[in-house]
This record gives structure tokens, sequence and C-alpha cells, in this order.
């Protein structure tokens, strides 16, 4: 092999490059930058104080659910709780993403979705790191890592605090974990949610909500959240006993919602629920 | 050696220039496969899919003013004595449905959709454009393209219909683009998303923005055709 000739490795690696490069090249997407929540869905779920409809939980969660008063947020011990991870894909607000990288090699070591008054921060780690031990602390926010699939950039969240569902008191246990989808279309984002939660979900619960990219820059934080008395006393939490609900029949009362939807039957996320009941809401 | 590298070079060269020099049909290229049967998972907006709301709730839709009035004066016994009871099931709207849907590949650049729910057929036309357009149907024209990993579509040529069933109108004018994303389901399964969006001057202040997930089932066992219902 003279001075001036090419070791074949090198030419070896340099062929496979050329013929793989590009791809790999065009397998990720720009995430980073404002996207601004257009709320054409309801996903809050939050309108009547008994809104479960849409999650597939099981009879323990439902129970427990139905014992839920939202009086408990004006304790002041629970007033700043926030919601857990899952609220990225429920809440009314934008999102602001932007990415931390190694100050000498250039790769994204994580990436951020910013936080809200009552939603931490969703950190991403991009970078090979593990998930914590089992019996490390489990957080609101939890502990994120991420990698790319193609155009797609896939994270799975574990180590959440147990807490709820959605706003109106459906549980979801420590146990529970995340996996969302990040897909950009265009000036489009799309999220896609796989929730799974073996303590209070009869399957995996599956969420989607699109934001637009938006020319005005979010906040990446939310106000913050302070505390004050709202005639609490803190004697006891605020809570329903079983079978004592007063909102149970308010979904059915106010849009013809059947209370089996209303508290969350599986059975009920399909279409074939829908030729089993009256599909009309009262009322002209 | 280094000879033998170069003749290697150039002969994958070849091979690509060769390859990119014949389109591959649209079946052929495709990233993903969407065909099979599959079913709306309604975790979303349940109130207002799987039960038709009263008239005049419009709830977070960017209806202009008069789109407004055409809601508010929403009539499905009218609908159905004039043969609209489909107005609900159009592009704009029927992968909200409450449904099954079966996907196929009609020709090597025709990607098919049925729906059971409401029984009607939308065709994704790849590599094509309308050359005249033709008469307005619910399912209107649609044009197709892979985009990375997702299907593109974008549809024009639409009867007027409603985004909802309690009359909440979109024009025949409106454009409705659509991404179709597949991804695995832990412990087995896919599951199939929908991002639509609707561009409508006439009817929406703002491009009306909703996502959609159904699951894949293993057949078409649970299909069960049902005509349109105005209600």
């Amino acid at each position: 092999m003279g001075s001036g000739s090419v070791h074949p490795k090198v030419i070896s690696a340099a062929v496979l490059l050329w013929l793989v490069g590009p791809g790999i090249a065009a397998a990720q997407t720009e995430l980073t930058g404002s996207w601004a929540a257009r709320n054409h869905e309801f996903l809050t779920g939050d309108g009547l104080p008994v809104d479960f409809t849409g999650i597939p939980l099981n009879e323990e969660a439902r129970i427990r659910a139905l014992s839920y008063s939202e009086s408990q947020l004006s304790m002041v011990e629970r007033q700043c709780q926030g919601w857990p991870a899952f609220y990225i894909a429920q809440g009314p607000f934008g999102l602001k993403i932007w990415s931390d990288a190694d100050p000498l090699k250039g790769n994204v070591i994580s990436y951020t979705v910013g936080a809200w008054e009552d939603r931490p921060p969703l950190v991403i780690w991009m970078d090979g790191r593990a998930h914590p031990s089992k019996y490390a602390e489990h957080t609101r926010a939890g502990f994120t890592t991420g990698a790319w699939e193609g155009n797609t950039l896939v994270s799975h969240t574990t180590h959440l605090k147990a807490g709820f569902l959605r706003k109106t008191g459906a549980p979801s246990s420590d146990e529970a974990t995340m996996t969302l989808r990040f897909y950009r279309h265009d000036e489009i984002l799309s999220l896609l949610a796989v929730i799974e939660d073996p303590i209070y979900l009869a399957e995996p619960w599956i969420l989607s909500r699109s934001f637009q990219l938006s020319a005005t820059p979010l906040s990446s934080t939310g106000p913050p959240c302070v505390t004050t008395y709202e005639a609490s006393t803190g004697e006891t939490a605020p809570h329903y006993l079983p079978e004592k609900n007063p909102f149970v029949d308010e979904m059915t009362k106010k849009y013809g919602v059947p209370r089996d939807a209303a508290i969350g039957k599986p059975e009920t996320l399909y279409p074939e629920y829908r030729k089993r009941i009256s599909p009309v809401a009262p009322g002209k | 050696m280094r000879a033998f590298f170069i003749a290697l070079l150039i002969t994958i060269g070849i091979a690509r220039a060769v390859g990119q020099g014949v389109p591959a049909s649209a079946k052929a290229s495709a990233p993903a496969d969407m065909t099979g049967y599959w079913v709306a998972f309604v975790t979303e907006d349940w109130r207002f899919r799987m039960v038709t709301p009263r008239k005049g709730d419009y709830q977070a839709v960017p209806l202009t003013d008069q789109a407004r009035k055409i809601a508010d004066a929403w009539n499905p016994e009218a609908d159905e004595a004039a043969g609209n009871q489909c107005k609900a099931y159009g592009a704009a709207a029927i992968m909200r449905v409450p449904a099954r849907f079966h996907i196929t590949w009609q020709d090597d650049n025709t990607l098919r959709v049925d729906s059971d729910a409401g029984m009607q057929t939308r065709l994704f036309h790849f590599n094509s454009q309308p050359s005249v357009p033709g008469e307005r149907t619910w399912q209107g024209y649609s044009t197709a393209q892979w985009q990375g990993s997702a299907l593109k579509i974008a549809t024009t040529n639409m009867r007027s219909g409603y985004l909802r069933k309690n009359g909440v109108p979109y024009s025949e004018n409106a454009l409705v683009t659509e991404y179709f994303d597949v991804a695995p389901l832990p412990g087995g399964g896919q599951v199939l998303l929908i991002t639509t969006v609707v561009d409508d001057p006439q009817y929406l202040r703002l491009p009306f923005i909703v996502s959609s997930q159904f699951k894949k089932e293993v057949d078409g066992s649970k299909w069960d055709p049902a005509p349109c219902t105005p209600k």
C-alpha cells in the first residue's frame, strides 16, 4: 500500500456512507420552536365533574374516580400539585420545544417541552442514558428518554407519581407509563400518546393532538403557582362516598351520554357501542 | 485493489441511476403498510362523535358567522327528504365517524378506503391530478403522495357537508389535507393516526385541525356496513 493509495476499508466506509448517508441525514426533522394549540378537539374533558368518556378505565379506577371531588384543589397542599406528563396531550396550551446540544460534538443531548403553570417540563434525554432504577424517586414529570425512528421522535416516560389521567379525577398510578410519538408534517405537529397503566386501565389509552407552527414565540414556562386560602379547612380531603357522587348523571342529562360511557367503560370506546344507544342528544 | 473498488463504485452508481430512472408504483414504494381493517378508537370528542349533539352545539369549531347561521338551521328531516343523509360522511368528516375502515390497494397507484358506517368509498390517487373537475361528490377527488413514512392526502371537489353530525358545515370549496401515520402498539398491534386539516375560507375562520386514531384488527369479522343516517 503506497502513500498515494487509499486503504480498502476507507473506500468501503465511503461506499457505505454514500449508500445510506442520505437516509441518515433525512431521518430526523426539526421539532424545536413554538407550536400553537388550536383546541378544536375537547381533550381536557373537564366540562363536567363526571366525564370519563373515552378512557378505558377498569373497575377499581372507576370506583376511585367517582370518589373524587374537585374541591380537593382548594386544599392548600394540593393547589399546586399540577398534572402528570399525560397532560401534554390534553391541556389547552401550546408547546415550546427546544434542544440542548453537546458543545463539542453538536449532537442533541435532550429535547425539552416547556412547562406550563400546571404541567412540569418534559425533558427527553436523547443521549442513550438508561432509565433509573425502579426504586428511584417518582416525580410529576417522570423520567423520559427518546430516540428517532425515521422522521419520528419517540419518547418513553416512566417514574411518574400517582396522579390523574384526566382532571375530573380518573386516577393514574405510579406504574403508569407514556409513549409519545412526535410527527411533524409541514407546519403541523401531531402527538400520538399511548398511556399504559396496569393498575387503572383496562387497555392502553391512545390520545392524539395536533399543534400548528407559530411565528409568535411561546413562553418556555408558565406563571408560577401561588397557593392561597380558598375556604378549605384542610380537616378532610373533599370526596364522595361510594354511589354518592351527585354528578354521575350530568353527562346524560346535558348531552345524552349514557352513564356507562360517562364513567369510562372500555366497551364504549368502539363504534358498535353507538348501535346500542340513543344516538341523539336531548333537546332541540 | 484500488481499481476493484473504483469499478465497484461505478457499478453501484449505475445501478442506482437505473433504479432512479424507473419510478416505482406507489404500492411498490410504500414506506408503510396501511392496508387492513382499522377500527376507530373513540378516546376524544366522545360526546360529539358517538352522540349527535343538539342543534347549535358547535363548541371548538372556528366557524364564521355565516356558518353559525347554517348550523343553527340544521334540519335532519329536510336533509333526508332531499337525499342528503350522507352530509356528515363526506371527506372532511368521515374519518371522525365511529366506524371501521378497510384500506386496500385498488391498483398499483390507487389506495382505497371503505367505511362500514355510511358505506363510503374514498380513492387516493398517486401520480395523478384531476384533468377536468368532475361532478362533486361527498368524497371529492383525492391526490396522494408519500411524505417520509407518512401518507399525505389532498382532497377537493367535494359536495358541501357537515364537520359534525348536527349540521356544522363545510363548503364545497373546502380543501382537506390529511396525514396518515402508522405506529406499533405495546404488546403487539398497530395504531393508525390520521391528522386532518380542513381549510374553508367560507365557513371557517381558521383551519380546523383534528387527529384521530384507529386500531388495526386481525380481520373483517366485525365489519358491519350500515347506510348513512341523518342524525
